[in-house]
């Protein structure tokens, strides 16, 4: 319901940007980018707060990361927004660069009598074996393994996934394909050829699927998670810490990451080094031309996402995102210098 | 001979002043019935040079495939067309009987005071957006079928060969059986006022003299009315098939959407226009999109031929009772 919620806003939006475009006022000035719908509430939250101050507002259009990398390859807007990081050598291809922008996890959530919230834990291969169709039943021993005091019931695993291209499956496949080999068949995409499972459209049907049938498990977003009190189980990272889902141990999963030696910030969150980390954590990037032809107009866009680094957090964080981390966000911001008009001037 | 000399001018005047508005009219109106073919053709083009790139690497094999993976970029339209089709049928099934017997009551056997508010309530039913049907489906119908008709079904014919299949596996509330339940709601309110329609154009005085003859009111639906408005019944069953083909959201909502075939109609599978809705957004890669747009290609192509046939069928009934 949050979806069509969503829809119907962004119809309006889109209305709303028609008419700024038609009155010719403000346009010139305003901001416009495209691209995935996970980051689309915090980018307005920051728009609205930004222009607040400068006066420069923000038409973006959550088309899907798909259509985001189509119009910023077309140049139809200034940057493009994907849930998806390019490859190094697609970016070159394209004459693009790129840079993470905010964080959000992914979190499994489950449906059984009795079970409180973080009550289970889970690990990456018995994820992956559940989603495969391997293991059926919740008493299965791989599982009661990890749960010693836990009653488990004799129940069929029902496996539920989004529906919906997303980068939500996105990150959750790319987990599973790091930490299954077996899950290598299947691999990572927004949209993959599910071996057993319902599906569910957007997060909201995915809870709506998991909500109403007993036994169930699916995956939905941290801020999903929070705000609707769903089941969620804690999972075991890769230094073997059973860990919850929070936002310090999202914050730990992209500290402990080595972004200084991702070439064009190509990095996934997932399966990260560190004892507090989150298993299962993404960030969402911009996309942006390396060569600019408006030099000004690719100032201003630095400049809003230069505020969205220093002042964005608190936004963020009331909408369950997680902002970067400091260390991360200055480094992007010392990349930004490789960006270039015609000339080889660069624009930051 | 004054006068005819002053009328004459007057008529030509007048005339040229009543045929400049209607050659006008003419040719606005022209041109809006062009636009509609242009429309169409346009669309049919779209969809072509969209879907060419899948087509050209798939073949007529994308037809006939059911793989629909976008990690290795393997598409086939099998899948989806079956669940169209499967769910449309369903959707005719229950549709249809339900949607006859509105009309009959109400043209038929309904007192006068309930005529208008039940027409309306019909009529309403049509004005509910299909997102709202899929809300319900996926919030009210669902749990309800996976309660109480699935474990029905599954236990009454199970061990039954074909039926037994047909209703076998967990009863997960969701799947094609559901959508098709939906869908038959959906379509029950077009086709419904259509078939009530007809029925009432039929003159009283045949009604009356079959009832003269001692025709039960059965007898005289099955012998009169139904031969006499078979065109409109035929229209209006065409109408709710059409939009049980192309019917995206509620689907979306209710279907499970797997892209697997199973011969049970309590699985979850896929409808080409809810394959559409969910994957076209975050679709990444040029054949990927493509496949997407060959889907919408075969589902263009499907209701055309579907619409197409209805009026073969109307022209024919039409010619057979003009004779």
């Amino acid at each position: 319901m949050v979806g069509v919620l969503n829809k119907s806003m962004k119809r309006m939006l889109a209305a709303a940007g028609v008419a700024v475009l038609m009155t010719g006022t403000g346009w010139a000035t305003d901001l416009s980018g495209a691209g995935a719908t996970f980051p689309y509430p915090i980018y307005a939250k920051w728009a609205e707060a930004y222009k607040a101050q400068s006066g420069i507002g923000l038409n973006y259009q959550s088309i899907g990361s798909g259509g985001g990398i189509k119009q910023i390859k077309a140049k139809t807007v200034d940057f493009g927004a994907s849930d998806m990081p390019l490859k190094p050598e697609e970016l070159r291809v394209a004459g693009l660069t790129q840079f993470p922008m905010v964080m959000g996890g992914v979190v499994p959530v489950v449906n059984l009598k009795g079970i409180k919230p973080g009550e289970i834990n889970l690990t990456g291969t018995v994820l992956a074996e559940i989603y495969l169709g391997k293991i059926t039943k919740w008493n299965d021993p791989a599982i009661t393994r990890l749960n010693p005091g836990v009653a488990l019931p004799d129940q069929a695993i029902a496996v539920v996934h989004r529906s919906d291209g997303s980068g939500t499956t996105f990150i959750f496949t790319n987990y599973l394909s790091k930490v299954s080999p077996e899950w290598g068949k299947v691999g990572a995409s927004t949209a993959v050829d599910w071996p057993v499972g319902l599906g569910g459209k957007g997060n909201e049907g995915v809870a709506a699927l998991v909500g109403q049938t007993d036994g169930a498990i699916g995956y939905v977003e941290y801020a999903y998670t929070v705000q609707n009190k769903l089941i969620f189980t804690r999972l075991t990272n890769s230094a073997g810490t059973p860990v919850a889902p929070e936002s310090k141990s999202f914050i730990a999963a992209a500290a402990n990451a080595d972004w200084a030696h991702a070439s064009d910030f190509y990095l996934l969150l997932t399966d990260q080094p560190g004892a507090d980390s989150w298993p299962i954590t993404g960030a969402t990037f911009i996309l942006l031309h390396k060569v600019q032809d408006k030099p000004e107009s690719a100032n201003a866009v630095l400049k809003f996402f230069e505020w969205d680094y220093k002042n964005g957090a608190k936004l963020a964080q009331s909408l369950d995102y997680i902002p970067m981390p400091d260390s991360v966000s200055s480094l992007v911001m010392a990349k930004w210098h490789d960006i270039k008009d015609a000339t080889g001037k660069p624009v930051w | 001979m004054g006068a005819m000399s002053v009328s004459g001018p007057m008529d030509a005047a007048e005339a040229a002043k009543n045929t400049f508005p209607d050659r006008l009219f003419h040719a606005i109106t022209w041109f809006f019935a062009m636009l509609v073919l242009v429309l169409l053709a346009g669309v049919a083009a779209t969809l072509v040079q969209g879907s060419w790139p899948a087509l050209a690497e798939y073949g007529l094999k994308f037809f006939i495939s059911s793989a629909w993976n976008p990690v290795t970029d393997r598409y086939g339209a099998l899948v989806p067309v079956y669940g169209t089709l499967a769910t449309a049928a369903i959707a005719m099934l229950i549709g249809v009987p339900l949607s006859f017997g509105v009309a009959f009551f109400l043209t038929e056997l309904c007192p006068n005071r309930l005529k208008r508010p039940i027409g309306l309530a019909i009529e309403l039913l049509a004005a509910i957006p299909s997102i709202i049907y899929g809300m319900w489906g996926l919030f009210v119908l669902a749990p309800f079928l996976q309660r109480t008709v699935q474990p029905f079904l599954i236990h009454s014919f199970g061990g039954v060969p074909v039926l037994g299949e047909m209703f076998a596996g967990p009863p997960v509330g969701i799947g094609i059986l559901t959508a098709g339940v939906i869908l038959g709601v959906m379509i029950l309110p077009y086709v419904a006022a259509v078939m009530r329609d007809v029925f009432e154009t039929i003159p009283p005085s045949l009604r009356e003299s079959a009832y003269g003859l001692g025709a039960t009111q059965w007898e005289v639906v099955w012998y009169v009315v139904l031969p006499r408005s078979s065109v409109g019944v035929v229209g209006g069953i065409m109408l709710g098939l059409g939009r049980a083909l192309g019917e995206t959201m509620a689907v979306t909502f209710v279907i499970g959407n797997a892209h697997h075939i199973s011969g049970s109609l309590l699985a979850p599978g896929t409808t080409i226009a809810s394959a559409l809705a969910n994957e076209f957004t975050e679709a990444v890669g040029d054949l990927y999109t493509s496949a997407l747009m060959a889907l919408g290609l075969v589902l263009f192509a499907i209701t055309f031929t579907v619409l197409a046939g209805a009026k073969r069928m109307l022209i024919r009934l039409h010619q057979s009772q003009g004779s």
